[in-house]
């Protein structure tokens, strides 16, 4: 599938998504409440079949936070990337590991590191920092820590 | 060295294997909950060796942070290096001197050897031989003594930089690799000798650990992992960066799915490389070794990606710039991190026993799981 036929088959698919130009991969902006839905879309359909989720992560733009999943199709071989902006107080998302397993420890990367809490994953705990280090969120960009200094 | 035994109600026992175990090959902690023999949860534990790489590159310039990566995946440190510098170039739009594109690739392809070596002898190892190490290690050594010579440095090499290499190849580089391959080539019959045809090893690796195409692309595994399960991931011919595309080598499929097939892949794949090295090595172009680039780098306001084949499988740099001399993120998406998360689900329901086996051929390095 071209770029421009996956393009026309998601905006049939999901008309409230948008667009966002410039990026290597077609690129999508998908509001928090609509995601969990059209990721099992994504995944099932038979026409776009995503089924390798090759990155998932969050980037702090200091006003709100965006994940980002990066999506691949070991069938088509074609790739997306889909946005979801997340307000910066308390922010949650429905957790996608149901649908690709390897969500689960990307979703819990995220929670200890950015303080995303992921709904109705199975196991969201602490996965690479220490136990007790709750409340703290590293790669949040107001994160300052005197002791163990990351920033040069 | 398994400290602590407790028992719960339901009779089954919580083992702690690691966080130092010498079949971790590094500081991974594993809670295994075991009924009898029979494994029925693996809980990884992972941060002992976490540096917080990400966070620290946010502070470094696009020149400096590629230093850092050598030390993630360090047994990958040349390929690690190569997809930094493949994004931070995709993102200024140079090209790169087609001689600097070649000795990028014999470097990642002498890189990925002197890896599956290094794993092929601690997996034997693993599994209770204790020779294959050292045969494994002597071929190995050849490599190491080429990058000490062309780069400086045996493992954490940081030879690649945006625009081409930090400097050309030594002069002896093309006689020692040439000697290199003659040494392989004259050795490799051994390692099948010595390991592969081993009935012992055999009943000890086929049938277990068994992972489906399917879950394989489910939990995100990619490299030989995936690969011993029939799924075609390697990103050099899915993706190809560099020259990879021009090159004749071939994907290693096997279908078995189990460890013996993740054994089989890794084994057939250093002979690949070898095939590709022969390519290049008396065809390296003459010319500049770097671009022109300028001494400060700034890269635009955008997203870069940049997806490779390490020796463990897709590894992929995601660089957030916002038009400065620094990344604003960077997210470092390390194959070994999804390779282990399907530890638990290929463990379950098998003996004790065969976890050293499954976890042999993850292949796993620490450094590059916790970052």
């Amino acid at each position: 599938m071209t770029i421009e036929a996956l393009k026309e088959k998601i905006t049939a698919l999901f008309p409230a998504v948008t667009f966002e130009e410039g990026g290597q991969w077609p690129t999508v902006l998908v509001e928090p409440t609509d995601w969990h839905r059209m990721a099992g879309i994504l995944r099932q359909n038979d026409a776009l079949y995503f089924d390798y989720l090759f990155c998932l992560t969050c980037i702090d733009w200091k006003t709100h936070l965006t994940m980002v999943y990066h999506l691949d199709s070991t069938k088509y071989r074609h790739n997306l990337v889909v946005k979801v902006n997340l307000l910066k107080m308390n922010p949650a998302i429905e957790t996608v590991s149901d649908i690709w397993q390897t969500a689960n420890f990307h979703e819990r990367e995220v929670y200890e590191m950015f303080g995303v809490n992921f709904l109705h994953h199975p196991d969201l705990r602490l996965l690479i920092l220490p136990d007790g280090w709750e409340g703290k969120h590293p790669l949040l960009k107001d994160f300052e820590d005197p002791i163990n200094m990351i920033k040069l | 060295m398994i400290e602590e035994i407790a028992s719960t109600a339901d009779g089954n026992i919580i083992l702690n294997l690691g966080p130092q175990h010498p079949a971790t090959h590094g500081v991974l902690h594993l809670v295994i909950t075991i009924n009898g023999e029979t494994i029925q949860k693996v809980e990884p534990h992972l941060g002992y060796i976490h540096r917080s790489i990400e966070k620290m590159c946010e502070s470094l310039t696009y020149r400096q942070f590629i230093y850092v990566t050598s030390r993630m995946d360090y047994l990958s440190s040349h390929i690690n290096n190569h997809a930094c510098a493949l994004c931070v170039e995709k993102g200024l739009q140079i090209e790169i001197p087609s001689r600097s594109q070649v000795i990028r690739v014999l470097m990642d392809e002498l890189t990925r050897i002197a890896s599956h070596e290094l794993w092929w002898g601690a997996m034997a190892m693993d599994l209770g031989a204790f020779t294959p190490f050292f045969h494994a290690f002597r071929e190995r050594e050849a490599i190491n003594d080429i990058m000490e010579e062309t780069c400086g440095a045996r493992l954490t090499m940081n030879y690649m930089v945006p625009g081409g290499v930090m400097q050309d190849i030594h002069p002896n580089f093309q006689r020692r690799v040439k000697e290199f391959i003659t040494l392989f080539k004259s050795k490799v019959g051994e390692y099948n000798e010595l390991v592969t045809g081993n009935i012992i090893f055999q009943n000890r690796m086929k049938g277990v650990g068994n992972l489906s195409a399917a879950d394989a692309i489910s939990f995100g595994c990619t490299g030989p992992t995936a690969r011993g399960s029939g799924v075609s991931c390697d990103i050099r011919k899915l993706y190809p960066y560099e020259i990879y595309e021009k090159l004749d080598f071939e994907e290693i499929l096997e279908s078995d799915g189990d460890s013996f097939a993740r054994y089989m892949v890794r084994v057939r794949e250093m002979s690949q490389s070898i095939s590709i090295i022969e390519q290049l090595i008396d065809n390296i172009p003459e010319g500049d070794f770097q671009a022109k680039t300028k001494a400060v780098l700034k890269l635009p306001k955008g997203e870069f990606y940049q997806r490779v084949e390490t020796a463990r499988g897709d590894f992929g740099v995601y660089i957030v710039s916002e038009g400065g001399t620094t990344p604003y993120r960077i997210k470092y998406r390390s194959p070994g991190f999804s390779n282990l998360s399907a530890l638990d689900h290929m463990a379950r329901g098998s003996k004790l026993g065969d976890l050293v086996a499954m976890m042999g051929t993850l292949d796993l390095v620490i450094p590059d799981i916790d970052r």
